[in-house]
């Protein structure tokens, strides 16, 4: 019963999504207000029929109803509840189903703060998002149904998979989806200012809070997911370049373009075009990503069940919609005015500079993640791209990226002068060379030219950021309190400085081998020294696993102990290694256990990662300068 | 005229074939060599009784289909119930391969959704399942009297692909 | 320095950094990509590159896993049941990496040993490398043409 509620509510919900883009735009070309009335309601009503769908298959997975096929494939008797939850958006059909959801809530967000704007072009924002989720309700209406059922029914389902049986990669994905789809919003109003002709600051105004809110949870989505890979996958890395990994990472890379162009845009009303460029983009990477993952057209550790139906109908999709915003622009970005009215040398020049270095490097990114698609098609081999390519084409662009980030913070919007940026920045670029230069050669006893680099141009933002923040708290303060944008921007900058500080540190010091024991020997890595004390048996709710204690000494004093383990989920019968971890502000040590070798042996990989949490800290930093930054007054005030 | 707001979508639209081809080739890429030749021969232990052994000597039928299928596979679940449809209608006998498994799982399996097998030969090994080309599970080969295999689908079976792609053959092969 | 001369300049060392930054960047793609090359080509036909890193699959060999007792490194053999390769391997193996199992290696030819730098594995206990297939399919089908 309950299921086929769910899958009725998915229906009507669909049909209302397609109403809602009609009374919208149809409603807001003829201004005809008694039909544009409507939408705002629809909107609620989706949301209701797509919000009670979504409780109906997650109480088909509390029950363990395995009539539903989905619950059958992906869940069990014997799953902890919270895993029975997280199930329900651990495969394709219930990822799909939460992508919907989220795009409902997000609408109706807009229903509700849109107040300010003016209705013509609320509405059109509004139906815009239901026509998009129209496509997605066809799609998982027509080719993956979480309704289906199965009978007979059995008595017992296949398990979740054990890699997704963790709370880190519960939440991964519905913090990514917010990311991914909050970026509609910024794509919905870009089509409803080019249906209108109507782009001024003011637009540039409204989208700011709206983009920077999904960016912020896009931040903290792919941040978890880097953390996760890092402590479940067992092998102590923390980006792969995997092509679903750089799915995640490409409309990341041009949200944060969009959010520093809306800036200027709503500050001086230049950069209209690229502005209206890079919101249809980011929106259009997120669909790609979809795309790439679902469709069975790359093969990588992520990707979801492939299915080349899927594949062309989600094509199709991003056909229509990418392709007919990007005729839309063609057509009416030349109308929009854009007075160059601010000097080679200024805070805008800088913006643009790194706008268009985070796009050099997105295109990078695109060219490495699909290259290997190309060649084959073409018939030039099977390649892949290793990471080593990967990471030049970061590095090259961002390391002009991080120089200009802090000379912009340093710098006068309209016009400045060069001299008095170099003035300004002085200090605390002599500073950042002076610790960049010394402290990590001290503490860590090596030095190297990327170090050296990236501990300069890390801290210089940093410090940079540090000014800034006492700057908005305290110097330039505004009659009506703290100015929360500028505070807001400081603060994610401190933190990608940290972010890159963290990354920096990791790859030139950090330490990976393998090496083998047995008990009672001691193993040195990186002044640690590890002692296998026992191995035995320590089984689980839904699996065996052998575990190891490691006593881990520093200067012979105790430091800690580690149990690393080997597991066997009962069900699905996959090995899993549930490598020991002992973090600290400074460094993590890691231990992942191998096999028996014979002889009493174990292989272990021991890794050594200084600053490493910084990375992550860092995302979360970032996350929190963009949610201060939208909290700010003028987002609340009226027009 | 041209002007530059034009780029971004013929830019789009070189990329998008791309895409298109990479899908097309997913679909048709994977190999067939099989097809139309000769079934590998095999030798393998029952399923249910390790004593009993299946050969293609067993095989003596008009048309059967070989459905590779295991406990880890969610697709085999997917099409369990079209199976059972299929083989209470009597059209084909279904012999089951049973891949890379646990026995004692595989009987369970069957004893909970139920079993459309005539037999079932246990590829516990795997090797069987190489020599006949399998590259996941589920996949069906459709085999004629004289040992050939006339025609293999990947994936999950259902109404629709039984209709499309098998009941013609299958026709033609009784018809002569 | 006038402003004018200030523009030039701007404009000229950027257009040589893009091009010194285009020409490493080409180089590198070059230098990382990196060619699967199947069994039979690397042992019959010797296509494979002797100086730099390439991917080999195939099937681990049943029984063909040797370990000296204690030590971290395996050798073992890969087929693409046409041909068959060592592969050497000085490491902690991946959990899915099991004999009869498709598997695909990353490093170099020494003599007529391939040193693996990476095993890879994927999360999935039945996953076989769709390259891998492809090779096996396709000695699959020249030994059937032969016993005709």
């Amino acid at each position: 019963m309950i299921p086929e509620i769910g899958h009725f509510s998915l229906i009507v919900a669909m049909m209302i999504a397609l109403t809602q883009g009609y009374t919208s735009l149809k409603g807001a070309r003829t201004n005809d207000f008694e039909l544009m009335r409507h939408t705002k309601p629809l909107a609620l009503a989706q949301f209701t029929l797509i919000s009670v769908s979504f409780l109906c298959l997650t109480s088909s997975f509390l029950m363990d109803d395995f009539s539903v096929l989905y619950v059958a494939n992906n869940s069990q008797l014997a799953l902890p509840i919270i895993y029975k939850i997280s199930a329900v958006w651990g495969a394709h059909e219930g990822s799909l189903l939460l992508w919907i959801l989220i795009l409902s809530i997000w609408t109706v967000l807009v229903c509700r703060y849109s107040n300010n704007l003016p209705k013509l072009f609320s509405t059109r924002v509004i139906g815009i998002l239901g026509l998009l989720n129209f496509g997605f309700l066809l799609f998982t209406l027509f080719t993956s149904n979480p309704f289906e059922r199965i009978f007979p029914t059995p008595s017992d389902g296949n398990d979740l998979n054990p890699l997704l049986q963790d709370i880190g990669l519960a939440i991964h994905p519905p913090l990514l989806y917010i990311g991914y789809v909050g970026f509609s919003v910024a794509y919905a109003f870009a089509v409803a200012a080019m249906l209108s002709g109507n782009l001024d600051r003011k637009w540039a105004k409204w989208t700011r809070p709206w983009t920077t809110a999904a960016w912020l949870f896009l931040t903290i989505g792919i941040g978890l997911g880097s953390w996760w890979a890092y402590y479940e996958l067992g092998w102590g890395g923390w980006w792969f370049w995997d092509p679903v990994e750089n799915a995640s990472f490409m409309p990341w890379l041009i949200g944060t373009a969009l959010i520093h162009s809306l800036a200027v845009t709503e500050k001086r009303g230049v950069f209209k075009s690229w502005t209206l460029l890079l919101s249809i983009s980011a929106f259009s990477l997120s669909l790609l990503g979809t795309f790439l993952v679902r469709s069975g057209i790359l093969i990588s550790v992520h990707a979801f069940a492939t299915d080349p139906e899927r594949g062309l109908f989600i094509l199709i999709f991003l056909v229509t919609v990418i392709g007919g915003a990007l005729i839309l622009y063609a057509k009416r970005a030349s109308d929009l005015d854009d007075n160059v009215n601010f000097s080679a040398v200024s805070r805008e020049t800088f913006l643009l500079l790194n706008n268009v270095l985070l796009v050099i490097t997105t295109l990078l990114i695109l060219i490495g993640t699909l290259a290997p698609l190309v060649m084959e098609i073409f018939g030039m081999g099977k390649i892949s791209i290793g990471a080593p390519w990967f990471e030049i084409a970061m590095l090259v662009p961002m390391i002009p990226l991080l120089i200009f980030i802090s000379m912009g913070m340093h710098s006068l919007w309209i016009k400045d002068d060069l001299r008095k940026v170099f003035n300004r920045s002085k200090f605390l670029f002599i500073a950042a060379t002076i610790i960049g230069l010394f402290v990590p050669a001290y503490f860590y006893g090596r030095t190297g030219l990327l170090l050296v680099i990236g501990s300069v141009l890390s801290i210089w933002i940093i410090l940079s950021s540090f000014v800034s923040i006492k700057n908005g708290l305290f110097t330039n303060k505004l009659k009506s309190g703290i100015n929360r944008s500028v505070l807001g921007m400081a603060i994610a900058h401190l933190g990608l400085g940290l972010f890159v500080l963290g990354v920096t540190f990791v790859s030139s010091f950090g330490i990976e081998t393998d090496r083998s024991f047995s008990i009672g020997d001691t193993l040195s890595v990186a002044g640690y020294d590890y002692r296998l004390n026992s191995i035995k048996n320590a089984p689980g709710p839904n699996y065996q696993a052998i575990e190891a204690e490691i006593d881990v000494y520093k200067d012979n004093l105790l430091y800690t102990k580690l149990y690393p383990q080997k597991r066997t989920y009962l069900v699905q019968k996959s090995p899993m290694t549930e490598a020991a971890i002992m973090a600290s502000w400074n460094k993590d040590l890691f231990i992942a256990l191998g096999d028996s070798l014979g002889n009493g042996k174990w292989s272990v990989r021991i890794q050594y990662k200084p600053m490493i949490r910084w990375i992550w800290f860092g995302c979360l930093i970032m996350a929190l300068g963009g949610a201060i930054a939208i909290s700010d007054k003028r987002y609340r005030s009226s027009a | 005229m041209m002007n530059k707001h034009y780029l971004p979508i013929i830019f789009f639209f070189l990329i998008i074939p791309i895409f298109y081809i990479g899908l097309d080739r997913n679909k048709s890429e994977l190999p067939s060599p099989l097809i139309g030749k000769e079934m590998p021969k095999f030798s393998l232990p029952s399923l249910q009784n390790s004593n009993q052994i299946i050969d293609n000597s067993n095989f003596d039928y008009e048309v059967f289909l070989l459905n590779v299928w295991a406990t880890w596979c969610s697709g085999c679940l997917e099409e369990h119930p079209f199976l059972m449809q299929l083989s209470k209608s009597n059209q084909i006998p279904i012999i089951g391969l049973n891949w890379r498994d646990n026995k004692n799982d595989a009987i369970d399996w069957l004893e909970n959704y139920g079993d459309p097998y005539n037999l079932i030969a246990n590829d516990q090994s795997g090797r069987v399942a190489i020599d006949w080309g399998v590259y996941g599970a589920p996949e069906s080969f459709l085999v004629d009297s004289n040992g050939i295999i006339i025609h293999k689908h990947l994936g999950p079976l259902n109404e629709s692909i039984w209709e499309q792609e098998f009941v013609s053959l299958i026709m033609d092969v009784k018809n002569k | 320095m006038k402003p004018r001369q200030q523009r030039m300049l701007a404009v000229g060392s950027s257009a040589i950094g893009l091009i010194i930054a285009a020409i490493l960047t080409f180089k590198a793609f070059e230098e990382n990509m990196m060619f699967f090359i199947n069994v039979t080509d690397v042992v019959e036909n010797n296509k494979a590159p002797l100086d730099r890193d390439f991917r080999v699959g195939g099937l681990v060999v049943e029984n063909s896993l040797i370990r000296v007792e204690g030590n971290l490194t395996v050798n073992f053999l890969i087929t693409d049941n046409k041909n068959q390769l060592g592969v050497e391997y000085t490491g902690v193996l991946p959990d899915l990496f099991r004999e009869g199992q498709g598997v695909v290696a990353l490093g170099r030819l020494n003599g007529d040993i391939f040193l693996a730098e990476t095993i890879l594995a994927k999360h999935d206990e039945n996953y076989m490398p769709p390259e891998v297939i492809e090779s096996l399919s396709k000695h699959q089908r020249d030994g059937n043409e032969k016993s005709l």
